[in-house]
């Protein structure tokens, strides 16, 4: 697809966790918990307010259609304020200081005074109905001259464990939103400035790692399409792809808005009671409905079966709205007869409602008051057909198709956190804030300081270990031997089952000081690992002390280590075994003996120490 | 309006100054402060659209509730546009925030006061009690009064004690505020509405019983005490159970047996009060000159250490306020429990001079007490009677109900 001809516009928001020690407006921790560990749990109702125009929010009011009780899962790491039972405290000043780090990074303006709004979120993910959000800097440029408009400290929402039951671990972890203007024209566009900007939060240190941590929201339209929003999409991989499929989809729906123009299609307003028709049904659906409605739409016929993304037809969309009212979705004829509908019922239905053979019929079935509202709703979705794109929020689906989610937010459900203080930015403050290095400007160091090879030192600088490689290379251990200790060696042991989230950066620091020092040999890096992991079993080491002693305990375990003069001593009996093998060789037998003895060594001893006696005692007996 | 920023230029609305920066809400809905150099005027704002408000239409059938309102906000709308957000107090507009009160009842609503309940004084007490009167007066089947949190069982305490009432006067207000989805502000008003066309017959506090949207508990209003800075149900009976739950969202209301009947009481409104009584806080150390500015008060509340002590110094400063015509009652710390003064030879001395046990009283009910039995009496021996006879429920003959 020429995504310059079709005018793709996408601009991305991220949502990152920050790693603080306490959530933004209260002090409680920012850890996660297993929802078996609760303490305890409580329900709600959230009513939308209404604004001083007379009206509730559309995506709020979308929200009100089914009447929701919402359950919260709470933990002794949770407090009254995440209960909406108390006053937020004060913002988060370490949270502050990690926004204003990346919006310097990203070459943006502090506001002079930031001020805490209450945005509307009804759908049960903030228990007060709002979630808590301040707008931070503005104007920030990527190097490929991409804006980034804006970033905002927020508080992460509450996770949702079922559909109306929310755990309250989550709520209230600061996040930061980083907004791009509409600035990329291709959907790898969006992929490399994602990628740019996680690295660059990623280099703060200071943000949370691992699955659902960051979060892209994609804005996509083309022209004559629309602005649609596609939520919370986890995987980087499947960025472009999101792109490449909603532009798809909106060239199709502009086609399909084409031909229904064309046919002079229109939709019939008033639905028809057709449960009798389906009185015997073989559907069980149907069967067991109390009430069954048919929407008639002159013109729709083979349209509203056309696929528009893989899998994906205005059928789905059309079924997508209905279930905002508690349907399970819809049939229609495009699709029928199947599902256990009859070809006779299908012709007695068309009968029914007047169709001619351009007409598609849409069923909805369910109570009376469910199905009318599903009846409604398909005919909302029918008539945005006939205008083209609807503005959407949308989710992603496996394999990245969306499906319809809620309206797009109107602009404005803001009012200000009266109960907290605004805070003024300062030019103190702003200069106080240090800029660290990037991790791709860090991977290069590496290269030139430490000879890394390029791969490995990118690997390194940006992995989860990197504070650790650091330490290690301060502490004088040789920067690839810490490389591809926590890179290669330490995934390997994870691929075979081992632990590895068990051992403590400390002991691998000693350890491999002990490596360097002699103590242990370098072969036996992985099994003392395994033995660390092991004995991780019992908790995390409390204290440094407890790391070494711990360290020492597993090279005694594993590889006790072996003195030179026993080196020599086992070298010596090895040749003597092998006299008159190592004789016929001469110096070439230096690799096969090599093998001998490490393997009689069992890692205790380091290679290069064995290799050098060997070709000493060697060179000995052959002279 | 237009402003600069970050090498910008943003559109927003100018909502006020604060701390010398001009605070703007960005068209995003943002807020920021900026420094005032930096704002541009574009165009006047353009006056807020006219907001027609469509009557809602009562069903004439459903019994008449009157809605009494002191400030505590029972719907508030929030203006997007600004930010702010209002109270609102007339019947349709509280019936547009709260549509399932329709169902309860018919509304007529009466605005007494519009101050935060800190605010609160006795003279807005007797204004209260006297619209409680009329309002019993024309006939309704309830009375509901809406109350900031913070003083709310005092109102209710000074109403109890003021008015006799045969239908249920229900205070009700939201310990989170009304603007917030999960305001607690409608589900204590549709249980108050429930409450007040029960079998109740007496005044009483209406809110929430737990942190969960359950149910409501109803307290006696003068065995009742905010114990919570900010939670939902912070509002306890003390030494008592509740005298009734209300279910939600069934509305249902169950009574305890104690809870006085409807039709029990005739009206009658006795308004006086006595306003120089004064309530002090004992504590270790603290002198007796403290009691000086009590010279000439009609009365003095004690709230006492454990039984009901305070210093050994205090006695002969006691004995000459007494002597000087102030009635001085002693109540406990504790909030739990009654008062004794036969224990210890502190509580002996104490009753020597003329202070008069509280019993189990609450300290804030038996100052409201003291100046209600003040207002209506002048005689020693029959205010002693009073204040430790049970009026309204709030001394217990028996104590069983523990901690
Ligand atoms: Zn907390």
């Amino acid at each position: 697809m020429d995504y310059e001809a079709l005018g793709l516009k996408a601009g991305i928001e991220i949502h990152q966790q920050l790693d603080t020690e306490e959530k933004l407006f209260c002090r409680c921790p920012t850890v996660l918990r297993d929802t078996e560990e609760r303490s305890g749990e409580f329900f709600r109702y959230l009513r939308a307010t209404e604004s001083e125009l007379g009206e509730i929010d559309r995506a709020a009011q979308e929200e009100m259609k089914l009447v929701r009780r919402f359950r919260y899962y709470t933990y002794d790491t949770v407090c009254l304020v995440e209960h909406d039972e108390e006053p937020p405290a004060p913002m988060n000043r370490e949270a502050l200081a990690v926004c204003l780090t990346i919006a310097k990074m990203l070459g943006m303006t502090p506001i002079e005074q930031v001020h805490t709004m209450r945005k509307l979120v009804i759908d049960g993910s903030n228990t007060s109905g709002f979630q808590r959000t301040a707008l931070v800097a503005l104007n920030g440029a990527l190097p490929d001259g991409c804006q980034i408009e804006t970033i905002c400290l927020e508080e992460e929402a509450a996770q949702r464990v079922a559909d109306e039951t929310f755990s309250l671990d989550r709520l209230g972890v600061p996040l930061v939103e980083i907004t791009t203007a509409p600035c990329m024209h291709t959907p790898e566009d969006v992929q490399r400035v994602a990628e740019y900007i996680g690295m660059v939060l990623r280099s703060t240190g200071r943000v949370k790692r691992g699955l659902g941590t960051i979060r892209q929201d994609i804005n996509v339209s083309i022209r004559d399409g629309a602005r649609v929003e596609i939520k919370g999409v986890q995987d980087l991989g499947l960025l472009a792809e999101a792109v490449r499929l909603e532009v798809q989809r909106q060239v199709n729906l502009l086609a399909i808005r084409d031909e229904l123009c064309a046919r002079n299609a229109s939709v019939d307003p008033n639905p028809v009671d057709v449960t009798d028709i389906f009185a015997a049904t073989k559907s069980a659906i149907l069967q067991k409905a109390k009430c069954i409605l048919a929407i008639r739409l002159p013109g729709f016929a083979g349209l509203v079966g056309r696929e528009i993304q893989p899998g994906r037809r205005l059928g789905s969309e059309m079924a997508d709205y209905a279930r905002k009212c508690g349907v399970g979705g819809i049939f229609h004829t495009d699709e029928l007869p199947a599902y256990g509908v009859t070809a006779e019922e299908v012709e007695r239905l068309r009968e029914r409602v007047g169709a001619a053979g351009e007409d598609c019929v849409v069923l909805v079935a369910s109570t009376r008051q469910r199905a009318g509202c599903a009846a409604e709703q398909v005919l909302i979705r029918a008539r945005m057909a006939l205008a083209g794109v609807p503005e959407e929020t949308r989710r992603m689906l496996e394999g990245g198709g969306t499906a319809y989610m809620r309206p797009l937010p109107g602009a404005a459900r803001m009012y200000p956190e009266t109960d907290v203080f605004p805070i003024t930015i300062g030019k103190a403050l702003w200069e106080s804030i240090e800029v660290p290095e990037l991790l791709t400007a860090r991977a290069e160091r590496f290269v030139a300081e430490h000879g890394l090879d390029p791969a490995l030192a990118r690997q390194v600088a940006f992995s989860e270990r990197l504070p650790l490689f650091e330490r290690m290379v301060a502490a004088g251990v040789r920067p690839t031997l810490a490389a591809r200790t926590i890179l290669a060696t330490m995934r390997e042991l994870a691929r075979d089952g081992v632990q590895v989230e068990r051992i403590a950066d400390d002991e691998v620091l000693y350890l491999l000081e002990a490596v360097e020092a002699g103590r242990a040999a370098k072969e036996a890096v992985p099994d003392l690992l395994a033995e660390l992991a092991r004995m991780g079993a019992r908790g995390p080491p409390a204290t440094p002390d407890q790391s070494r002693e711990r360290v020492d305990a597993a090279i005694e375990k594993v590889a006790p280590a072996v003195s030179q003069e026993e080196v020599e001593a086992i070298v010596r009996r090895v040749l003597q075994e092998r006299e008159k093998f190592a004789r016929q060789r001469g110096m070439a037998a230096l690799g096969p003996l090599m093998g001998v003895v490490m393997k009689d060594l069992r890692g205790s001893a380091d290679g290069k120490l064995v290799s050098d006696v060997l070709k000493r005692e060697l060179q000995r007996l052959l002279s | 309006m237009r402003c600069t920023c970050a090498g910008l230029t943003l559109a927003g609305t100018y909502i006020t100054e604060r701390d010398g920066m001009a605070v703007v809400k960005l068209d995003s809905g943002y807020n920021i402060g900026i420094s005032f150099s930096n704002v541009g005027w574009l165009e006047r704002p353009s006056p807020p659209p006219a907001v027609t408000t469509p009557v809602v239409v009562q069903d004439s059938a459903l019994p008449e509730i009157s809605i009494i309102s002191t400030g505590g906000t029972i719907a508030s709308r929030v203006d997007y546009r600004t930010g702010a957000v209002t109270s609102q107090f007339s019947a349709s507009d509280i019936l547009r925030a709260i549509p399932e009160l329709g169902s309860i009842g018919r509304y007529r609503t009466r605005q007494v006061a519009s101050i935060l309940s800190e605010n609160m004084l006795p003279a807005i007490w007797q204004e209260l009690a006297r619209a409680v009167y009329e309002e019993i007066g024309r006939g309704v089947a309830g009375v509901i009064v809406t109350h900031g949190t913070d003083t709310m069982s005092y109102s209710a305490a000074a109403v109890s004690f003021m008015v006799r009432t045969p239908v249920p006067v229900v205070f009700v207000g939201s310990q989170r505020s009304a603007d917030r989805p999960s305001s607690d502000n409608a589900m204590n008003a549709l249980c108050s509405a429930a409450a007040a066309t029960s079998p109740l017959g007496e005044v009483a506090v209406v809110m929430h019983d737990t942190t969960s949207d359950d149910r409501c508990a109803v307290h006696r209003a003068t065995r009742v005490r905010k114990m919570h800075t900010s939670r939902r149900d912070a509002f306890r009976s003390m030494g008592m159970p509740p005298i009734g739950y209300v279910d939600y969202p069934s509305l249902k209301v169950e009574l305890a047996d104690e809870a006085v009947r409807r039709g029990t009481e005739e009206p009658e409104l006795r308004e006086a009060l006595e306003e120089r009584c004064g309530l002090l806080y004992f504590h270790p150390g603290m002198p007796a000159d403290v009691l000086d500015p009590f010279e000439g008060y009609a009365g003095l509340v004690l709230a006492g250490t454990g039984l009901g002590h305070v210093r050994t110094g205090w006695i002969p400063r006691l004995r000459e306020l007494i002597a000087g015509g102030t009635t001085v009652v002693m109540t406990s710390q504790c909030l739990h429990g009654r008062v004794c003064d036969r224990v210890y030879d502190t509580g002996r001395d104490l009753l020597s001079i003329g202070v008069i046990e509280g019993e189990d009283m609450l300290p804030e009910v038996a100052l409201v007490k003291l100046m209600w039995v003040l207002g209506q009496e002048g005689d020693p021996d029959a205010i002693r009677e009073l204040v430790q006879a049970n009026l309204r429920g709030e001394i217990r003959r028996r104590s069983h109900d523990g901690l």
